[in-house]
């Protein structure tokens, strides 16, 4: 096991500039995730991890070790491949042991490895087939068995659920978790997927753009969004985003046009009438007398709870409540955030204001 | 069909009688089979087993040109066992086969994996790889036959020019200087093929094989020896059947160039067979010279076929 430092690291390929200086430092035994959206850069900087692209700026090391000019066998990194990419003219047995045999252990230790992540990852009675007499959910976990056998510094996760339906996705994230827990390697694990980077992450890396915009535990970035695109891109369904302004007074108030009124708990600095964005979860909606008014558009039951998306001034706004409420499309509604839970975003920078 | 057959007992209620042998043909599913693999059927009787049988056939008589021949048992392929010039043209055309195949498969297998890699001006290099392929073969013969002129020859010049050598070399009238000029000739018209279709096989591995590899410590010999070569063997296979084919059965190279000569030294079984058929004009000789040719051909064939049977890998459930 070894930490990850990675500092200033840039990625250009030719004149594009894929990644611009990324610093990230993570802690021994740690899971990290990289979430952002497609093209946001995080594959290019998990594959400048493996070594299997050339950093054009910047330096990273595993450990103590810097290892920009250090060739991918040499870092002990294993990698998990979106594609899983299994040897399809080798059985499971050969897939895991390939890497201890090119470096030359000895059959014994061969077996002994193989039947250990066997046993891990419930392969035992699929030792002998090829990849293609797999399930999907089995395939993947090959792919961790060929990683475990090699009890490197670092495991690397590219993607390694997207593959998968809905149901098999949920059930080997747990068990990608839970290997984690038992065998406490230092995993870096890409997605783009919010709900798998929430649940899995010890540590969540947002990335936009080729920059990190924010790093940090899952609920301090649901809590607290440094800004509008980790705002947005963290939750779902996806947090409300109002524009409007800040009001003074009695209580400060967020004004958000055609009648829209949300209470604040606090004025943050800038005060009356600065332009302001607003975001709201929408579980954070209430039912109040005193709220703003919204007709609803749409229910959605999903069992545990209901969304409604209710048309409010000129926005649609989604809100979710665990109450059965029997709305229809048309219905008026009042809805109230709860002061406390407002986030306020300056309206230029998209910067978080207060904290 | 399946209405037909319940249809039958209910008319038939009150004036019971057996179902004709007719109908039950019309609803038999084998019976429709036959009918829809009818026109190829013909196709493949009328173009390629017909000539085959015929070629055979033609092997047992002493059919000669203009002369329809009577029938004369195995007489033609004792002639041919007795025959040292046969036996010539046999170790000639395995000679020819199994250099020119192993050297167009070492240069075709280096080619698709160089035009497989990052290189620069690869679509042009790819380009002049082909060229060999798509020009046709008699003007390449002619060209080699230049090429390999006792008088003219550019070769011998350069070599000339460079004070390697005194005297012109005779690359088609000395036997084995003979030899090695048809299968270089054959060797540079056969390695487009080879490096093609390699090249095409080559693609359809996935990079993140590689990726993995690497990452799994391989070295690039390792690459090759493990992932390569393995995932390619099928397609090598096939590539290779057929080039042996195309390969022992080669006749316009040969007939160009030196038109067997000298002495023999590069009759192929092909040429040989046609030199007695139809130059000669005894067509069962010939007949039976080409019919020789085909316990050799079916042996590459199936050593192909267990080739391919024996990758389990590619088998098993469909890809979900």
């Amino acid at each position: 096991m070894a930490s990850v430092a990675i500092r200033d690291v840039r990625k250009a390929f030719g004149t594009s500039v894929v990644i611009h200086g990324v610093s990230i430092d993570i802690g021994d035994g740690e899971f990290v995730v990289l979430v952002g959206p497609s093209g946001c850069g995080k594959t290019t900087l998990l594959r400048m991890i493996a070594g299997l692209e050339n950093i054009t700026a910047g330096e990273i090391r595993i450990g103590e070790r810097v290892v920009n000019q250090v060739p991918p066998k040499e870092r002990d990194v294993a990698m998990v491949f979106q594609n899983y990419a299994l040897y399809p003219h080798m059985t499971v047995a050969q897939n895991m042991a390939f890497s201890l045999k090119l470096r030359g252990a000895s059959q014994a230790e061969i077996d002994e490895r193989v039947k250990q992540a066997a046993e891990i990852l419930g392969l035992g009675p699929y030792l002998a087939r090829y990849p293609r007499q797999l399930s999907g959910g089995q395939r993947q976990r090959v792919a961790m068995g060929r990683a475990i056998v090699r009890n490197p510094q670092v495991f690397l996760f590219d993607e390694p659920l997207s593959n998968l339906d809905a149901k098999l996705r949920v059930q080997m994230r747990t068990e990608i978790k839970e290997l984690h827990q038992r065998l406490k390697t230092t995993t870096i694990y890409v997605t783009h997927d919010q709900i798998e980077a929430m649940t899995m992450a010890d540590r969540i890396v947002v990335m936009h753009d080729g920059i990190v915009e924010q790093i940090g535990a899952p609920l301090e970035l649901y809590d607290h969004p440094a800004n509008l695109f980790v705002a947005g891109f963290i939750g779902s369904p996806a947090m409300n985003i109002l524009k409007g302004r800040l009001l003074g007074g009695e209580r400060a108030v967020f004004d958000g046009g055609d009648g829209i009124r949300f209470p604040l708990h606090h004025m943050p600095a800038g005060g009356d009438g600065r332009p302001v964005i607003c975001g709201v979860r929408p579980e954070h909606f209430a039912l109040s007398s005193d709220g703003t008014e919204a007709e609803v558009q749409v229910v959605e039951p999903t069992g545990s709870e209901i969304h409604v998306v209710a048309k409010m001034g000129s926005e649609d706004v989604i809100a979710v409540f665990r109450e059965r409420h029997q709305f229809r499309p048309g219905d008026k509604i009042r809805l109230r955030p709860d002061p406390r839970l407002v986030h306020l975003f300056d309206e230029a920078t998209g910067r978080r204001l207060g904290s | 069909m399946a209405d037909i057959i319940l249809k039958a007992p209910c008319n038939t209620a009150s004036a019971p009688h057996r179902v004709t042998a007719w109908e039950r043909l019309k609803a038999d599913r084998n019976w429709l089979g036959f009918w829809f693999m009818l026109p190829a059927g013909v196709f493949l009787i009328l173009f390629l087993a017909y000539p085959l049988g015929l070629g055979i056939w033609l092997s047992f008589t002493d059919a000669r040109l203009g002369r329809p021949g009577d029938f004369v048992g195995i007489e033609n392929y004792q002639f041919l066992w007795d025959d040292s010039t046969f036996w010539l043209t046999v170790f000639n055309t395995l000679l020819y086969t199994s250099v020119a195949s192993v050297i167009k498969f070492a240069i075709g297998l280096y080619l698709a994996l160089l035009l497989n890699e990052r290189l620069p001006f690869k679509a042009i290099i790819r380009a002049v790889v082909l060229i060999p392929f798509i020009v046709p073969t008699v003007l390449s013969a002619i060209a080699f036959w230049w090429l390999f002129d006792p008088q003219f020859s550019i070769i011998s010049w350069s070599l000339r020019k460079l004070h390697l050598i005194s005297a012109n070399i005779d690359f088609l009238g000395d036997p084995w200087n003979a030899r090695w000029s048809v299968i270089f000739a054959n060797i540079w018209r056969g390695v487009p093929f080879v490096a093609i279709t390699l090249l095409a096989g080559l693609q359809t591995v996935s990079p993140s094989l590689y990726e993995a590899a690497i990452i799994d410590g391989s070295t690039p010999w390792q690459r090759f020896r493990y992932i390569t070569y393995p995932l390619l063997t099928p397609i090598i296979a096939v590539v290779m059947t057929f080039s042996v084919l195309f390969t022992f059965t080669d006749f316009q190279l040969i007939w160009v160039m030196t038109r067997g000569g000298p002495v023999n030294a590069t009759h192929l079984m092909a040429t040989f067979s046609y030199q007695r058929a139809i130059m000669s004009g005894y067509l069962g000789e010939g007949a039976a010279i080409s019919t020789a040719m085909i316990p050799f051909l079916l042996c590459a064939i199936l050593v192909s076929w267990f080739g391919l049977q024996r990758r389990k890998w590619q088998q098993g459930e469909s890809d979900d």
